[in-house]
């Protein structure tokens, strides 16, 4: 042991970040080894919002587990809840009416675009930028405003059903999508000047927190995390589902993989994921909204699993079924875990400003983790 | 008639000052309090404080009065006395610049030789009072704000102290009122761009303002070396924060923008006045618009920028006015 790592030792104390602390977004609690300003140890400590949800799904019948699909990624909970409406269909060979997977789509777009505004404002605010945060807020509210229209809640939308979706849509949910989607395009050039032109973020986020390839692979990392170390793996590419093979758009990735690379990324998905609103809208047909399905639905014996893209990256919902309405087993998996997980390896020898702003990079929802 | 207590008026002067100092020290906190959430409103686009008052103007009052009244919540194993004094430190010596500065050629308590060396020197009280705070709450994210602090104000008064030396070299003198009298139809700004400019940054890092806010950087330490102070005892460090940012302001103004000169008002012995808080409470507006824009500098970074570019060009720019003003002499 060199003389430096003794000493380093000998002075470390222990830092508790969280379980409330402004930067862990949440009920995450870091214990902290500390050198002065740097970090020697990080254990990241979980499962204070821990609900039971796959208990729950195992105990009661599929239709009233649907609610809770939606209060794991309160950030982004669409795609939670289209991977699992989308197993039991897999599972029970219902096919949902093309129009119900545009509709599934331009949801689940919006809900990563409001992921990701809310995002880029926490994200800001972890490097210490009070302003960005209320301004992507008040994009995010257009999004709010036109789901809540559509599902009836703001957050914690239900809006999928096995089969279809709850409601159709009419000629003023596709005027203020397109009307939101002029909006943001327009918007984004003012972000770009208020961010990414300001030399103290550059500071900041360039060439911190780099990701080698080969880490990311081995903690499982998914989403723009694995995306900014350069990787184009995104389920919606890799294993398409939906209708994301008809629709046409690119997946961008980062090169270096440090926070700035993330950064990139998730405002470029920001961009292709309006994109891909604005063709699923020209190409949503007329017609039903629901398939056909009987009232009371069994699932056969045997196993599937679904994943789909979230906001944060790949949501697998995996379920194994008895012939009852009940399923046997559900397991989710969600991105953030593995994404939290490497973050020890990641941060050893940052500093303490280093680690907050990597932490923000990886866009954790602590609910999602403990679920 | 005769006076009933005859007390000279050498003594009675600076009484007074200080009287109406200490007055002028919490009004600047209640009204600086009010413009930075008012402007910090406007610049995210929301409104501010509007409920209590007229656009909320009562709002800090009120505030101070929910402050008094709160318990004071001390946790564990703090320091004593230690952890009561640092309040009082940041608070007590906020009061004593005010003599000395110039507001208008008759406003302005005492005179002193050393006028600019006194204000700094009184500013500098607040390393210790953060530190004090930081060292005896007992707390982690308090002692490494207070651990930043020490080593962000050592580091920033060198420059501000190199810069403030230039116009020293420039004036013959250390006297707040010389200073300003010796603008005569310009401003030093004009003569010393480079200095003001390293002045004023400095200034934000002395006073622990954003983008320099790292003793008390919220999204690392909670709120670093105030974590564990609540109430009066907080409200206490929030108004030495704004009479420091004031005094730094009014330097800048004395000594970079002219003092109390400016388009001739009536009564210019008394009213030159209104210049010079309009040119502070200008650059407290910079201040404010610097902290809700930009995000905050890492620590590293910050020392970087001060011994590596703040320090060697005051240097530069000391020698240069050396040189200028010695041929400024030798040729006129």
């Amino acid at each position: 042991m060199s003389q430096t790592a003794a000493k380093a030792i000998h002075y470390r104390y222990f830092l508790n970040l969280g379980p409330q602390h402004p930067s862990t977004h949440g009920v995450l609690r870091l214990v902290i080894g500390m050198y002065g300003e740097y970090v020697l140890s990080i254990e990241p400590v979980i499962g204070y919002g821990h609900r039971m949800h796959e208990k729950m799904a195992e105990s009661k019948p599929w239709p009233m587990f649907l609610p809770n699909t939606a209060r794991m990624d309160y950030a982004s909970p669409l795609p939670h809840q289209h991977a699992y409406v989308s197993a039991i269909e897999k599972m029970t060979g219902i096919q949902a009416p093309e129009r119900a997977e545009y509709l599934r789509v331009i949801t689940s777009e919006l809900s990563r675009i409001s992921s990701h505004l809310l995002w880029l404002g926490a994200f800001l605010l972890d490097l210490g930028a009070f302003t960005p945060v209320l301004y992507s807020f008040d994009d995010r509210e257009y999004i709010l405003d036109i789901l809540e229209n559509l599902t009836g809640s703001r957050i914690t939308h239900c809006y999928y059903r096995v089969g279809g979706v709850l409601y159709d849509v009419d000629g003023t949910f596709v005027g203020k999508v397109r009307e939101f989607i002029t909006r943001l395009h327009s918007r984004f050039s003012m972000y770009k000047k208020l961010v990414e032109g300001n030399i103290i973020f550059l500071k900041r986020v360039k060439d911190i927190g780099v990701l080698p390839l080969d880490m990311a692979r081995r903690y499982g990392a998914t989403g723009p995390v694995l995306r900014g170390s350069g990787i184009a793996y995104d389920i919606r590419k890799a294993a398409p589902y939906s209708m994301y093979p008809k629709l046409d758009f690119d997946i961008p990735t980062g090169e270096t993989g440090d926070c700035l690379d993330r950064y990139v990324v998730r405002i470029k998905e920001m961009e292709q994921s309006l994109r891909i609103i604005e063709q699923a809208l020209d190409k949503m047909p007329a017609g039903e909204v629901m398939a056909k399905v009987p009232k009371k639905l069994a699932l056969p014996p045997g196993d599937i699993s679904f994943s789909t893209e979230g906001a944060r990256g790949e949501v697998t919902y995996y379920l194994v079924g008895d012939g009852s309405e009940v399923p046997y087993r559900l397991k989710v998996r969600s991105p953030c875990f593995s994404n939290l997980s490497l973050l020890q390896e990641l941060c050893e020898g940052m500093l303490l400003a280093d680690l907050i702003a990597t932490m923000g990079s990886l866009d954790l929802v602590i609910p999602e983790i403990d679920r | 008639m005769e006076p009933i207590i005859n007390i000279p008026v050498e003594i009675l002067r600076p009484l007074l000052a200080a009287a109406v100092a200490i007055g002028f020290v919490f009004a600047n906190a209640t009204v600086m309090g009010y413009l930075e959430r008012k402007l910090a409103g406007h610049f995210q686009r929301r409104l501010g404080p509007m409920e209590v008052g007229f656009h909320g103007i009562l709002q800090m009052p009120v505030d101070g009065i929910k402050l008094i009244g709160k318990q004071l919540i001390a946790p564990d194993n703090v320091a004593g006395a230690l952890y009561y004094l640092a309040p009082l430190i940041a608070l007590a010596p906020v009061s004593l610049p005010f003599i000395v500065i110039p507001f208008s050629p008759g406003l302005q308590a005492i005179d002193m030789d050393i006028g600019l060396i006194f204000i700094l020197a009184m500013i500098s009280f607040n390393t210790i009072a953060v530190f004090l705070a930081g060292w005896s709450s007992n707390n982690n994210y308090s002692m490494i704000g207070a651990m930043r602090s020490v080593a962000q104000n050592i580091s920033y008064e060198i420059p501000i102290l190199l810069s403030l030396l230039a116009i020293a070299l420039m004036t013959n003198s250390f006297s707040m009122r010389q200073i300003v009298e010796s603008q005569r139809g310009y401003w030093f700004i004009m003569l010393q761009p480079l200095a003001f400019v390293i002045f004023f940054i400095s200034a934000l890092a002395e006073t622990n303002r954003a983008p320099f806010d790292l003793p008390e950087a919220e999204s690392e330490l909670t709120a670093g070396f105030h974590t564990e102070y609540s109430g009066i005892t907080f409200s206490l460090f929030m108004i030495a924060e704004y009479t420091y940012m004031f005094l730094n302001c009014s330097i800048a103004t004395a000594v970079f923008l002219g003092g109390w000169k400016g388009i001739p008002l009536p009564f210019g012995e008394y009213t030159g006045c209104i210049w010079f808080f309009a040119k502070a409470y200008f650059l407290m507006f910079v201040i404010i618009w610097c902290r809700w824009t930009f995000p905050r500098v890492r620590f590293d970074q910050l020392m970087n920028f001060s011994w590596k570019y703040m320090i060697p060009f005051s240097l530069v720019n000391l020698c240069l006015t050396a040189i200028g003003v010695k041929l400024w002499q030798a040729i006129f």
